[in-house]
């Protein structure tokens, strides 16, 4: 299957990949699975202490798209507060990829990722 | 559960391979197209389809996965193809630490004399990973519980990813041993 130039970008030059300190107390992880094919996706979240997210980073392993996915909403989130990256739909990341049909999953993957980082923020904080 | 019954076996998650063998060969035979040859259009059609049907129902009984899902299905609970992501922290952060361990295991490589024991190792981790998920499905499938169901399908989706681990190692050892 072909996969778009935004893909083959995002693959061959994946943005913000990594880890952040788990330990540090503004930092908070989403980690998701899909079980359709196996893939695995955990994405980092800095957020500053006006609800700013700073910084993010992904470790992926799974096909190209959800490389792809998963490196695109690095770049998104970045400078978002946190109710603004909720916002983010797995749409947004499949049309901006021009992922096929049989790869939506791997957008839906990045955005509970997100969604996982922020609920894992939330609940540390929240208290 | 009609795959079971057409191979005239119990419904059962644990199945008898052997038996599953012996029977495919006795359904192909029955049903195999040659012998409707002087049949009429319609009968040489049904053969083919009856083989196909056979077939599929070959694949998915003698495949662990495969067969706890079709059960699943056929109990209502449909997890192929599903969309739906797995979020047990737990368990993705254990995936997360065997696949940087498969890197690993690729990344030293041939050159490293430990790689045997590090794939050893490794297939030892998933099997009992496979162990883990795998043992009670027999009893949940079994059950007339619906909440035993769920928990099989969790099982599943859980047993997917360790049958992609398997196929990361396989792929890994055909790398570095194929040459």
């Amino acid at each position: 299957m072909a996969y778009s130039d935004k893909v083959i970008d995002h693959v061959e030059n994946p943005r913000n990949v990594g880890s952040l300190d788990k330990n540090d107390p503004s930092v908070a992880t989403g980690m998701v699975g899909a079980p359709a094919c196996g893939d695995v996706m955990k994405l980092q979240i800095k957020v500053s202490e006006q609800g700013v997210i700073e910084d993010a980073k992904f470790k992926t392993y799974g096909c190209g798209s959800a490389i792809a996915s998963s490196s695109l909403v690095t770049e998104w989130v970045k400078g978002k507060t946190l109710d603004e990256a909720a916002e983010i739909k797995n749409t947004d990341i499949s049309a901006e990829l021009e992922l096929p049909p049989v790869k939506i999953h791997c957008s839906i993957l990045a955005e509970d990722a997100i969604q996982a980082a922020i609920k894992d923020y939330k609940s540390k904080h929240d208290k | 559960m009609r795959y079971f019954e057409l191979f005239s076996i119990p419904v059962n998650y644990d199945v008898d391979l052997q038996e599953i063998g012996v029977r495919y060969l006795e359904l192909q035979r029955a049903a195999h197209p040659d012998r409707h040859s002087g049949g009429s259009e319609r009968e040489k059609l049904l053969a083919v389809q009856k083989t196909a049907e056979i077939n599929d129902a070959l694949q998915t009984l003698k495949h662990p996965l495969k067969r706890a899902e079709y059960m699943l299905a056929e109990l209502g609970v449909e997890i192929r193809g599903e969309q739906q992501t797995l979020q047990d922290p737990m368990f993705l952060m254990q995936q997360m630490e065997l696949r940087e361990e498969l890197e690993d295991i690729r990344a030293c490589g041939s050159a490293s004399g430990d790689v045997d024991s590090a794939i050893a190792r490794f297939e030892r981790h998933i099997k009992e990973l496979d162990g883990e998920y795998s043992n009670e499905l027999q009893g949940l499938l079994a059950s007339s519980d619906e909440n035993d169901w769920q928990k099989a399908a969790d099982n599943v989706r859980k047993l997917k990813f360790v049958y992609k681990l398997k196929d990361e190692l396989e792929r890994i050892e055909d790398e570095l041993f194929d040459e």
